[in-house]
């Protein structure tokens, strides 16, 4: 795990978490988190967590809390890099009672809170692998987050993958590689995955060629975004590879081939820069970054 | 043949045992949203684990798998009558019940009831009428395929006991022998078009003819064993064709199901109005692969070819 991470504290982002939701939801909802959260707080029997737990969205409902700037800098400042845009009011509550549960003694929390995982419906799971990078405890969750990740439910593997600053500041590098490779095999938006540059690594690399060589041999289209962490690692290894890039057809992929290019420190990139001397301008140039690239993929 | 722009409800079907090949049928035929309720699997259950796992699937993966193919997905959540005889496995599936029964989409406690009417299936079919009882949900009741009309009998008198109102009970697998008993006591009749071992659609045609289309549901009970996904849409088409109202058809084959597993505020309309239309526009470099995972499916005419008659 990265040791820069700041602890985090639970109780302040609880209060966070209620106030947004104060101001946009009814009395009676909030009355019921209040209550909720106040038994949870205390001695509550299982079957009241489990309860509580799963009937949030019969409370909030399920609509998208739009947050203001203020906030989510909020937000980010009180769990570094944590960006709830796009959390709907049932997430919100669900992860409010978690936290609320978080006052029981560590090892009750951890069991029951896997339990809850254990037994997750869809929505409920997405909720929870939100809600990683904000619970008590962050190290020991990260077998559970791997075993989120090999999900078959795109939405649950998204919740982990993208926009969560959770796996690149707690994952080892087997778990991260795989987010990063997964996302690409599922057709998730790499530039969402948060530390996708800075924990890019040889290996992964290695493995992200392989599977472009897969698809190539498959005649399936190669996302540009497999290149953007393989780019920093790109020698005279991979230069068939790079090259192919370029000669694609696909405007997009001539472009990440070059960004790619660009982001590469190796001693004979120089050739490659002069042969393609005209896209490697244009996209200084133009100042395209690789989230250009993604989101005008999605 | 087609469904004449019909939409459907099958609201008791087993799609863990269904291909995809079955979604895509059941998608083409009009078929918006399904009920899958928690039953055995063919092979019994030895432990509790196992049925943790399958309340997981049907709250989970099986739901995300019908999304796929535009269909909504629902369930109920229960211990069904033949592993209710496994003592310490009823035990501890008791225990699971609570941890399942408020989650989003589930819409009733079932299918539980009698299967040889035994007292260790009373014991626990009483105490899942109990307990919803308790949370105000809805129960579903499996008749038994032998002694049906005891069963049912039995059934509606344990649910009455525990102060159920029969609006809140669906008896299912209903025949031409039980619904003189049921229906006029005011419970939700459903009936499971199902080749061989329950009821045919020609029967069901008839069986409509008498009591008419109130409080009356249709469905599949598709499942592992020979049965028909496409249940539903075929028999609405058979009636049609047999010379019932359009309007009595919509009720039993849609409208009935929305009004009774709607009272569970877990089944609404506007969750399948609402979904996104599938889409073959979105190519990616230029072939056609969606992002979100959806799989594209055309609505066609000839969804549900000629032969609709299931004996």
């Amino acid at each position: 795990m990265d040791q820069s991470i700041q602890p985090h504290d639970v109780k302040k982002i609880r209060s966070t978490v209620f106030n947004w939701l104060e101001s946009r939801l009814g009395e009676k909802p909030l009355a019921w988190l209040t209550q909720k959260g106040d038994l949870l707080k205390g001695k509550p029997e299982d079957r009241q967590l489990y309860i509580s737990f799963s009937a949030v969205t019969r409370h909030t409902g399920k609509k998208v809390i739009e947050l203001s700037d203020e906030e989510l800098n909020q937000a980010g400042t009180i769990r570094q890099g944590w960006n709830p845009s796009g959390w709907s009011a049932d997430q919100f509550g669900r992860i409010f009672l978690i936290l609320c549960y978080a006052d029981q003694e560590k090892e009750e929390f951890l069991d029951k809170i896997e339990k809850i995982f254990i037994s997750s419906d869809w929505g409920e799971a997405e909720a929870l692998y939100r809600g990683l990078p904000l619970y008590p405890y962050p190290e020991e969750f990260a077998e559970r987050t791997a075993e989120g990740v090999r999900s078959n439910i795109t939405p649950v593997f998204n919740a982990i993958a993208l926009n969560n600053p959770y796996p690149k500041d707690y994952l080892d590098e087997v778990a991260w590689n795989q987010i990063v490779l997964k996302a690409l095999f599922v057709g998730s938006p790499v530039y969402k995955i948060l530390g996708v540059d800075e924990r890019a690594n040889k290996t992964l690399a290695k493995i992200l060629v392989e599977y472009a060589h897969e698809r190539w041999s498959a005649g399936r289209p190669v996302s540009p975004e497999l290149w953007r962490p393989v780019g920093p690692f790109l020698s005279e290894e991979f230069e068939d590879e790079i090259e192919r890039v370029f000669s694609h057809p696909e405007h997009i992929q001539k472009q990440a081939a070059a960004l790619a290019l660009i982001s590469s420190n190796y001693p004979g990139k120089n050739k490659l820069t002069e042969k393609y001397a005209s896209l490697v301008e244009e996209v200084k140039n133009s100042d395209l970054t690789w989230d250009d690239i993604g989101r005008e993929l999605e | 043949m087609s469904n004449q722009g019909m939409k459907f409800i099958d609201p008791h079907i087993h799609m863990i045992s269904r291909t995809t090949y079955d979604y895509i049928a059941m998608k083409r035929a009009g078929i918006v949203a399904v009920i899958e309720p928690a039953f055995w699997l063919g092979q019994p259950r030895t432990n509790a684990g196992s049925m943790l796992d399958y309340f997981s699937t049907l709250v989970g993966w099986e739901r995300f798998r019908a999304s796929q193919f535009g269909i909504k997905h629902y369930c109920t959540i229960g211990l069904n009558s033949k592993e209710a005889n496994n003592v310490k496995l009823a035990d501890e599936v008791m225990e699971l019940i609570p941890r399942y029964a408020a989650k989003e989409g589930v819409v009733a406690i079932g299918e539980i009831g009698y299967d040889d009417m035994t007292k260790t299936e009373e014991k626990y079919f009483s105490k899942q009428v109990e307990f919803a009882k308790e949370n105000d949900m809805l129960v579903m009741v499996h008749t038994p395929h032998r002694n049906k009309k005891e069963g049912a009998i039995r059934s509606m008198d344990l649910c009455e006991d525990h102060g159920m109102d029969p609006s809140k009970v669906i008896i299912d697998h209903n025949n031409e022998e039980t619904v003189k008993v049921v229906h006029k006591r005011g419970f939700w009749t459903a009936f499971t078009i199902y080749p061989e071992t329950k009821l045919g659609n020609k029967r069901m045609v008839e069986i409509v003819k008498e009591y008419g289309s109130e409080r009356i549901i249709i469905d599949s009970s598709a499942d592992w064993g020979h049965s028909d996904p496409l249940s539903v849409p075929k028999t609405a088409k058979l009636m049609l064709d047999r010379g019932i109202s359009r309007e009595d058809v919509h009720k039993v084959s849609y409208q009935n199901a929305l009004a009774c597993y709607g009272q569970s505020g877990e089944f609404n309309e506007k969750d399948w109005q609402d979904l996104p239309p599938v889409d073959f526009s979105e190519t990616f470099s230029g072939n056609s692969i969606r992002r979100d995972g959806n799989i594209p499916v055309v609505e066609g005419d000839d969804a549900i070819g000629e032969d609709i008659v299931i004996e």
